[in-house]
Parts: C-alpha cells; sequence; structure tokens
C-alpha cells in the first residue's frame, strides 16, 4: 500500500479529485436538465412535451451523480461533511424539495389526469427553479467561506440568479441539439439570452474569490503562476465570443453541427470549474479545513477506492450506451 | 419554544438541545418512513416485471405483456418516488447527524459508497432503457436492463441493510480515541443480525407487492375491467403471497431469537416483560406504562412467550428492569411504542395469512379460478393493497426505535450524534418535508386507482410520457 508514496497524502488527493470530478459531471448533466426546467414557462404545451422527451431517459442516472459526489464527501472527508452542510441547512433543504418536486412530476405529468397536467408542469418548473437557485446560493456562500452574513448572502442571491441562468443556458444549447424546427429557434434565442448568465456568474465569482482571501489572491496574481493560469481567462473569453456569432447563425442548413453549441458550454463549465478547484485546494472547507485534515482514515479510503477502479470506468460505459441508444432528436416517450 | 425557554429559564439551554434532538428525531424518521414505503415496492416489483417479461418471452401471449405494461408504470411512478426520496436521506446524514459520520464514517463509508457505485447508477441508467428503450434495442437488451434494474435495487437494499444492521449489532471493528476503525470487513458486512434483516426485508417487499397487485387487481376485476391480464396478474399475486407469508412468519421467528442474544433490551420491549423470570406469559394486550415501569390492563397467554424465545415453557426472559444502571440511567427504549408496533406488525402478518390462504382456497376449488371470488373478498384484498406498507413501517419501528437510545447499539446514542442547528429552523424544514410528503402520498395512491380506472374502461393510458400526436412525424428517427 505504500509504492506511491505517503497514502496520507496520495489517497485524500486522489478522492478530492474524485469529488471534483463527480460535482463537474453533475453540473453539466444535471445542469442541462434543470436548465429545461427553467425554461419551461417560454415553452407552448406541445414543446414542454418534447423537452421533457428530451431529458426523460437521462435525468435521474444524472442526479446521481450528486448522490455520488455528496458520497464522496461523507465518506471521504467526513468532518468537512458535517461542517458544510451544517453550515448550509436550510439552501440544502430546499434544494432537496425542489429536487422531490421536479422528480415526481416527470412521472405525474404523464400519468395524472389530463386537467392536473398543467399542474405538475408547475410543479416541475418550481422544482427545477428552487433546485438552480438554492445550488447556486450555496457556491456563492462556499465561495465566501460558509459564513453567514448579510453581505455574503447577497452574493449568495447573486449567484443563485447567475447560475440558474447558466444551467437555462447549457439546457437551451441541449433542446438546440435534440429539437428541430420552431422550438430548436426558439432555443437558439434562450441560449443567446443565457449566455449572459454564464459570463456575469463566472465573472462574478472570479472577481469576488481573491477579495475574500488574500491566500487565492496571491495564488492568481503572484508571478509566474499568473502567466501559466492566464490561458483559462483568455480561452474561455474566446470561447464566449466563438459561441455567441455561432448561435447568431443558428441553426445550420440541415442541422450541421447541432451539438457544438452544448460542447462549447461543457467547455466553459470545465474551466471555469478548474479555476475554482485551483483556487479552494488543499481546503476542503475554504481556508478552516484541508483534505488531509479532513480525510478519513487511510485503510477505509483505499478499500473504496479499489471499487471505484472499477466501477468508474463501467459506470462511464454504461452511461455512454444509454446516450448512444438516446441519441437523435427528440421522438414521442413511450413505454413500448 | 421560546415560550418554554421563559417558562423554564435555568433549563433553556438543555432544553433547546433536547427539542433539536427530538426534532431531528422525528424529521428522520419522517424522511426514512417516506422513502421506505418506495424501495419496499420497487424491490420486489422489479423482480414481478422480469417474470412477466420471461413469461412472455417464452410463451407470446398477450395477457403477460398486457400485465407487464400497466404494472410498469406504477413502477416507474414508486421509482422515481423513491430516487427523490433516497437523495433526501443520503443529506441527511450531513445536515442532522454529523456526529454519526465522525464517529463511525470508517465504518459507514465504504458501505454507503458500495451502495452507491454499484447499485444506484445501475438502477438509474437501465431504468431509462427499460421503460423508454422498448422500441430502441433488441428484446434482450430490454429483457436485460430489466434484470439489471431489478438487480440494482436489490443491491442497494442489501449494502444499505448491511450498515444498518452492522449499528444494531456491531463487530469487526476496534475504536481509538473516540472513532471506529474496521478491523474485519467481513465480520462488518455479514454481521450477526444481517442474513435475517435482509431476508426478511426483502420479503416483506415481495409480500407488500403482492397485495398491491392483488388489491388494484381486485379493483379493475370488480369495476369490470375483466380482461386477461387482469386474470393473471390477481392469481399469481394471491398464489405469491400465500406461498410467502408463512416463510415470512418463521423467519420473523428466527430474526427475533437473534435479536434475543444480541439486543435483549429490544426483546424485552416488544414483550411488555419488566421484570426478569421464568414462565413469561405471550401479552395480547397491555398498556405498557414507562413512568410507573409495569404493565396496565395486562392480557396474556401464559407460558407462551418463555417458549416462542426459548423454546421451553419455563425458559427465562431478561426484563427491562435489568437495563436501568445504578444511578438511574435508563438503557433501553421507551416500551409502548415498540411493543405495539410489534403487535401491529404481527397482525398485519396474520391477516396477511389469513386472507391470501383463503383466497387460494377459492380460486383452487373446483378450479373455479379467479371467478370463485365473492364479492366480499375481493372487497377485502382492495382493502389489502398497502397492508404490506403498514407492516413494513410497524417492522422498522419495532426494529429502530427498539435500538434506542443507541445509534450504533453499545457504541454511541443518538444525543452523541445530533448536529447544534437551532430547533426552529429543523421544525421549519421538518413542516416544509411534511407537507410535501403528505400531497405527494396522495397524489400517489390516487393515481394508482385512476390509472386502474382508466384501463379498466378501455381508454388506453399513458404510454407515453410526451402525448404529443405531431411530434413524431415532425421528429427525425434515430440515425
Ligand atoms: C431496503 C431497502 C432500502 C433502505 C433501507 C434504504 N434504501 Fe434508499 N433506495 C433503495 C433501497 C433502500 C432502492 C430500492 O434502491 C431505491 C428506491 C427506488 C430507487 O430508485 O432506489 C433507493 C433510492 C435511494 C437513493 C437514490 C438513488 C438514485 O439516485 O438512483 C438514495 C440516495 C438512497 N436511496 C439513500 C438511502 C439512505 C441514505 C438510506 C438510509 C438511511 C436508505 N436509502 C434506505
Ligand atoms: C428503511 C427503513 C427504516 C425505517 C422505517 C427507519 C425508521 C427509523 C425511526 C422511526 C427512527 C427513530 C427512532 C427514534 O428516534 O425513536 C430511526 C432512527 C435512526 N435510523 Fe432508521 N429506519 C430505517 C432504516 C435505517 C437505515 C437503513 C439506516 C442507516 C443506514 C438508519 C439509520 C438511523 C439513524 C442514524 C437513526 C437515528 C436518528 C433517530 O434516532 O431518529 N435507519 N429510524
Ligand atoms: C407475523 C410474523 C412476524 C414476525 C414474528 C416478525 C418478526 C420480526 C422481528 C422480531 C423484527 C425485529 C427485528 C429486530 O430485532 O431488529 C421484525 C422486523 C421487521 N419486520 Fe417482521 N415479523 C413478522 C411479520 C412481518 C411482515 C408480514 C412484514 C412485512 C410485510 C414484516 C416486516 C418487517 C420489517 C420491514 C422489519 C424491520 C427490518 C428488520 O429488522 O428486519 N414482518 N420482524
Amino acid at each position: 500500500m505504500n509504492y506511491f508514496g505517503d497514502p496520507t497524502i496520495w489517497l485524500p488527493f486522489v478522492f478530492a479529485g474524485l469529488m471534483g470530478v463527480s460535482i463537474l459531471i453533475y453540473v453539466v448533466l444535471d445542469g442541462f436538465d434543470l436548465g429545461v426546467g427553467v425554461l419551461f414557462p417560454f415553452a407552448d404545451d406541445e414543446e414542454k412535451d418534447r423537452m421533457i422527451a428530451s431529458i426523460g431517459p437521462f435525468w435521474d442516472a444524472n442526479e446521481t451523480w450528486l448522490v455520488l459526489a455528496v458520497g464522496l464527501l461523507l465518506v471521504a472527508f467526513p468532518s468537512a461533511h458535517g461542517a458544510i452542510l451544517t453550515a448550509l441547512y436550510l439552501p440544502v433543504a430546499i434544494m432537496l424539495i425542489g429536487l422531490i418536486l421536479r422528480g415526481v412530476a416527470f412521472e405525474f405529468r404523464a400519468k395524472a389526469p389530463a386537467p392536473h397536467k398543467h399542474l405538475w408542469n408547475n410543479a416541475f418548473f418550481a422544482g427545477s427553479l428552487m433546485t438552480s437557485l438554492s445550488q447556486g446560493f450555496m457556491l456563492g456562500m462556499y465561495v465566501m467561506g460558509l459564513e453567514w452574513t448579510l453581505a455574503h448572502a447577497a452574493f449568495g442571491m447573486l449567484t443563485a440568479v447567475f447560475l440558474t441562468v447558466g444551467y437555462s443556458f447549457i439546457g437551451a444549447t441541449w433542446v438546440i441539439h435534440k429539437t428541430d424546427e420552431g422550438l430548436q429557434r426558439k432555443a437558439v434565442d434562450w441560449a443567446k439570452g443565457g449566455i449572459w448568465g454564464l459570463v456575469l456568474g463566472i465573472g462574478a465569482i472570479s472577481l469576488a474569490t481573491p477579495f475574500v482571501s488574500t491566500r487565492i489572491f496571491d495564488k492568481w496574481f503572484s508571478w509566474p503562476e499568473a502567466l501559466y493560469l492566464s490561458p483559462l481567462p483568455i480561452l474561455s473569453a474566446l470561447l464566449v465570443f466563438w459561441l455567441w456569432s455561432m448561435l447568431r447563425k443558428m441553426p445550420f442548413a440541415g442541422d450541421k453541427r447541432s451539438w457544438l453549441p452544448f460542447a462549447a458550454a461543457t467547455a466553459l463549465w470545465v474551466m471555469a470549474f478548474a479555476g475554482m478547484a485551483y483556487s479552494f485546494y488543499p481546503f476542503v472547507v475554504p481556508d478552516q479545513i484541508t483534505i488531509y485534515e479532513a480525510a478519513s482514515a487511510p485503510e477505509s479510503l483505499f478499500i473504496i477506492l479499489i471499487g471505484t477502479c472499477i466501477v468508474l470506468p463501467t459506470i462511464m460505459a454504461y452511461t455512454v450506451l444509454s446516450y448512444t441508444i438516446f441519441r437523435g432528436k427528440a421522438t414521442e416517450l413511450r413505454y413500448d | 419554544m421560546s415560550i418554554i425557554a421563559k417558562l423554564v429559564p435555568g433549563k433553556a439551554v438543555y432544553i433547546m438541545e433536547l427539542e433539536t434532538l427530538l426534532l431531528s428525531r422525528i424529521q428522520f424518521a419522517a424522511n426514512i418512513s417516506f422513502h421506505i414505503l418506495f424501495p419496499t415496492i420497487t424491490i420486489a416489483l422489479g423482480w414481478v416485471l422480469l417474470f412477466f417479461k420471461l413469461r412472455y418471452n417464452r410463451t407470446g401471449e398477450e395477457r403477460w405483456m398486457e400485465a407487464y405494461r400497466f404494472w410498469v408504470k406504477i413502477f416507474a411512478l414508486s421509482f422515481a418516488m423513491g430516487v427523490v426520496s433516497g437523495i433526501t436521506m443520503s443529506f441527511q446524514f450531513g445536515t442532522n447527524w454529523p456526529g454519526f459520520m465522525e464517529t463511525v464514517g470508517n465504518i459507514a463509508g465504504p458501505l454507503l459508497a458500495y451502495e452507491i457505485m454499484t447499485a444506484f447508477f445501475l438502477e438509474a441508467v437501465f431504468l431509462g432503457i427499460m421503460l423508454f428503450g422498448f422500441s430502441r434495442v433488441p428484446n434482450w437488451v430490454h429483457t436485460m436492463a430489466t434484470f439489471l434494474v431489478a438487480f440494482g435495487t436489490m443491491m442497494s437494499a442489501f449494502w444499505i441493510i448491511v450498515l444498518n444492521s452492522w449499528m444494531h449489532t456491531p463487530q469487526g471493528f476496534e475504536m481509538i480515541d473516540g472513532v471506529a476503525y474496521a478491523t474485519d470487513w467481513s465480520a462488518i458486512i455479514f454481521n450477526p443480525s444481517m442474513p435475517y434483516r435482509f431476508a426478511h426485508m426483502v420479503l416483506a417487499s415481495f409480500l407488500t407487492v403482492s397485495f398491491l397487485i392483488a388489491g388494484v387487481s381486485a379493483f379493475r376485476w370488480l369495476i369490470g375491467g375483466r380482461t386477461e391480464g387482469v386474470r393473471v396478474a390477481l392469481r399469481t399475486a394471491v398464489f405469491a403471497a400465500a406461498v410467502l407469508i408463512p416463510v415470512q412468519i418463521v423467519l420473523g421467528d428466527m430474526h427475533g431469537l437473534n435479536t434475543k442474544e444480541y439486543q435483549p433490551a429490544k426483546v424485552a420491549a416488544m414483550e411488555g416483560h419488566w421484570e426478569t423470570s421464568g414462565n413469561v406469559p405471550l401479552i395480547l394486550f397491555a398498556l405498557p406504562d414507562d413512568e410507573a415501569r409495569e404493565n396496565r390492563f395486562e392480557i396474556g397467554i401464559p407460558n407462551l412467550a418463555s417458549f416462542i424465545l426459548t423454546h421451553t415453557w419455563d425458559g427465562e426472559i431478561k426484563g427491562l428492569n435489568e437495563f436501568v444502571t445504578e444511578d438511574g440511567e435508563v438503557l433501553h427504549p421507551r416500551v409502548a411504542p415498540v411493543f405495539w408496533s410489534f403487535r401491529v406488525m404481527v397482525g398485519t402478518g396474520l391477516l396477511m395469512l389469513l386472507i391470501s390462504w383463503t383466497a387460494s382456497y377459492m380460486i383452487l376449488r373446483r378450479k373455479r379460478g379467479v371467478e370463485g371470488l365473492p364479492k366480499p373478498m375481493l372487497y377485502a384484498l382492495v382493502g389489502m393493497s398497502f397492508s404490506g406498507w403498514l407492516a413494513t413501517l410497524a417492522g422498522w419501528y419495532t426494529t429502530e426505535i427498539g435500538r434506542q437510545p443507541w445509534l450504533v447499539q453499545g457504541v454511541m446514542t443518538t444525543k452523541q450524534a445530533v448536529a447544534d442547528v437551532p430547533a426552529p429552523m429543523v421544525l421549519s424544514t421538518l413542516i416544509a418535508y411534511l407537507v410535501v410528503y403528505a400531497l405527494l402520498l396522495g397524489a400517489y395512491i390516487y393515481v394508482i386507482f385512476y390509472l386502474a380506472r382508466k384501463v379498466s374502461r378501455g381508454e388506453e393510458i399513458g404510454t407515453r410520457i410526451a402525448p404529443t400526436p405531431n411530434a413524431g412525424p415532425k421528429a427525425v428517427p434515430a440515425e
């Protein structure tokens, strides 16, 4: 077990990495289906059905990445898990109720009597909105060091709105890929509006973090780190610019490259996330607990790691299988 | 709660702590009780669907597919309810019981991680294929997906019950500075109560589903939806219940003997038995009084409890008074809730035995088939639709309340684990959860019977999630 050096050093690092990857996969995958929910009020009844059809086979597995991320936090960094979740007690509860509402609305809207359908549509929208807003709020609070002051809560509200708009942006790019004609054109417009939420959100967090913590400030604005890091903001800016000019010309003839906006959105997400990860490392509770202090016993982590090495590739494989089976434009979803 | 703080100023802080603990317990109990309703259905219904599917593959008879098509909808609905309430569960540990993971995280952690990795993803990914992939993948892939979903729910039940059983009968670890470290994983996984609890729970799930299918099919039969699909579902469910219930009763008895060995305080509470003695009667009715430490209005059958628990008529059983320390600390649970929930479970079990055997006899008598069931029996079956939920909840209440004041038997108490979140905050989230749960439970039961009525009128029911007449032609087929 000591092949790679001291396991109390590399095991926490590996688990922090795994957790980061799960969170990233979660915000991209559940991000798009939450976004579709947030966009619901802008669509008419028939479009709503097609939007649901475009995420129906995926949402459950997408949400499981959240369970994995929280699970990894729980099992690998138990004391941090307690500290973070008790500090965020209320927004977590709001998120959970939101997740409950939207999750069951998928089923109920298709099975309840027709007059009730619009009720469940509303529940789907409300649940998606609650979830996105509370996740954005938690992000803001986390960046601010998990302290409840008025200013921090205000910043949290801001990131809540930005993340929600950001989710609806990636949701719109998903709809562009999975639908056609009128709905697709509508989705292009949504994406053009939503991209600003993302830009403002990334901007706000990038500006705020260095000023909250001198540690983070030093990490970004000292020589030569600043040089190595410069591709991150520059590439992001180029991506936004490219996305914007592409969206203005969409949809392309013959529906070519309809997947590009989604891919570009994902790339933006990845870069924003990489920046965050760099800022906060090695802390899991900002400026209070490092991953090394919070980690579980190496023996227990090792047991989990063995399983992870076998299981994670398998999960990836059948996730890809599922997306392959349900590729192409969303048609009506049938049980038979 | 501020009123209480004013009334007893000196004890305000103590009372606040207590209230956070009490409210957190109520909230946990509410959340897990709501959650377990749906796994109880999905664990077995997955296998039942696989059975319908395999019968159809084998015989090509439309009636099996008809049964499959109806029940897969109930499955999808239950599964969604199970997933979203389960996500709530996984956050609860952090928001309300941080002490739990800080103390036994080295053991609970890997078990939960294996549950997520081996079970949750399997179910979640293949569910999409099982529900919507029928016309997109070859038949054998669809059958395989159905199998994997059923297998996944069983795996997740296995891991979580390993953890839960370990909390009741912990072994294979050592305590260093108040933190548990694993020493023997196979001892942890195969802890003494796990096999009994897992088997008892899986059977509880199959019984719940049998009575649900029997009840809803009887309902359809009564309102005139007498199709072949209803007929096979009703027959299969009644027979399955009749076969499984005696097994469950025998297993329950073995489970109780195991508990007597490892958690004698719990068994004493189930029996309402205060003073250690032999010749213990089986108490049928009593009002256990925790303050006076005795039973009131006791009616019992002489010596039967001794016989059941020790297999001799005068066997000695430890009483609750053994579990009070010198300085008066009570190390046994409150008696009344354990005593009564145990009786509700056993009572429901006996009722299940009575009804399923009578109904099977009526179906088999002179080969009359389902026509042999008279109206009162059909009504009785409809009434029993959710009896499995009742027994399952009562069983878990016996088990879990019976473990108090311990959270992990002999290792840590529930009080040591609770988060210090302000009580009003816990109260507000508790109320929010309760409102949501009440509404959803109502909607769930309503929709099941709504679908049953609709399909009995011969209408096609939501076979599609997206009933969009013009999406089909417009949409580009899968490339
Ligand atoms: C005996 C069975 C059993 C028990 C006691 C529990 N669960 Fe459960 N759980 C299941 C059986 C199950 C299941 C059958 O596997 C579910 C229900 C429907 C489903 O989708 O999976 C599920 C779903 C489910 C999910 C959603 C999985 C997903 O995203 O697909 C989570 C996060 C949990 N559970 C977590 C818990 C926790 C933290 C529990 C205890 C404190 C718990 N469950 C008790
Ligand atoms: C699925 C069926 C289950 C039901 C219906 C159930 C029910 C309950 C109830 C009613 C309590 C409260 C007891 C009391 O406070 O008097 C409780 C406590 C608890 N249970 Fe369970 N339980 C279940 C499974 C589990 C599992 C699988 C775990 C863990 C892996 C678990 C962990 C706990 C914990 C941590 C507590 C302490 C909190 C408390 O006392 O309320 N339970 N449970
Ligand atoms: C009628 C005879 C039955 C007997 C003698 C019996 C016995 C028991 C005992 C002794 C326990 C407590 C285990 C512990 O100490 O923790 C228990 C728990 C439980 N029972 Fe039963 N039971 C019976 C019927 C049923 C039925 C019909 C169901 C459901 C359909 C059911 C579902 C449960 C569940 C879910 C639990 C909690 C999980 C566990 O600890 O296994 N039981 N049962």
